[in-house]
């Protein structure tokens, strides 16, 4: 979503990013003319006129999960995204009795809280596990 | 989901759903300044409905549409630039 009209999106994507994707882009490409919806989310820049770079995972009731909003010099990282979801959709399954501590990634061990953990995290979580 | 569109020459825009419309002129100065809600996690998205391109259609989005499906919204800066 930009301030962009949905007839510059065509332009763009049918000359620019369809030579990058093929087949062109494969989700909605939205437009937010006056920044309205932007306001709402809190990433319009009201004195640039244009969207900041955030990126909100909204899980299937509706409720936003996370965000993550970047000024617009900087790209973002779609591998930590695509993780974050990954991380959001386990969880729902377990319903809760299982979270993902720092630098979980899929395969890697999960933490079931609960009384018995307490003050035993250190014993099945290192800290390496956090960056690799 | 997302209803195709009719094309026409005007710019359409969307918004909030729920949120009135704003009004121009004096009208306008006179409207009572909403408070401004923060955006906070484990709460709800704000609704709304916006204008989309997709696929070769020009398609009209509602967020609640998507109830049910893991949705990542993705703002940016402007179409054609760099990063």
């Amino acid at each position: 979503m930009s301030v962009d009209s949905v007839f510059v999106h065509k332009m763009w994507n049918d000359h620019e990013l369809s030579k990058m994707v093929k087949g062109g882009v494969p989700f909605q490409m939205l437009s937010d003319g006056g920044g309205k919806v932007g306001t709402a989310f809190g990433v319009y820049d009201e004195d640039a006129g244009v969207e900041n770079r955030g990126r909100f995972l909204i899980d299937p009731d509706g409720i936003i999960q996370g965000f993550e909003v970047l000024t617009p010099p900087v790209g973002r990282n779609v591998a930590e995204t695509l993780r974050q979801i990954q991380a959001f959709q386990l969880v729902r399954k377990s319903k809760g009795t299982e979270a993902t501590p720092s630098g979980w990634k899929p395969g890697k061990l999960t933490l079931k809280p609960g009384p018995g953990l307490v003050g035993k995290v250190w014993e099945v979580w290192k800290t390496d596990m956090a960056r690799d | 989901m997302p209803e195709k569109q009719k094309v026409g020459c005007a710019r359409p825009t969307g918004g909030v759903v729920g949120q009135a419309k704003e009004r121009s002129g004096v009208d306008a100065a006179e409207q009572p300044k909403e408070g401004k809600k923060m955006i906070q996690v484990g709460k709800p998205a704000p609704d709304f409905v916006a204008p989309a391109y997709h696929k070769g259609e020009f398609t009209s989005v509602k967020l609640s549409e998507y109830l049910g499906k893991w949705v990542v919204l993705c703002f940016y800066p402007g179409d054609f630039t760099f990063v």
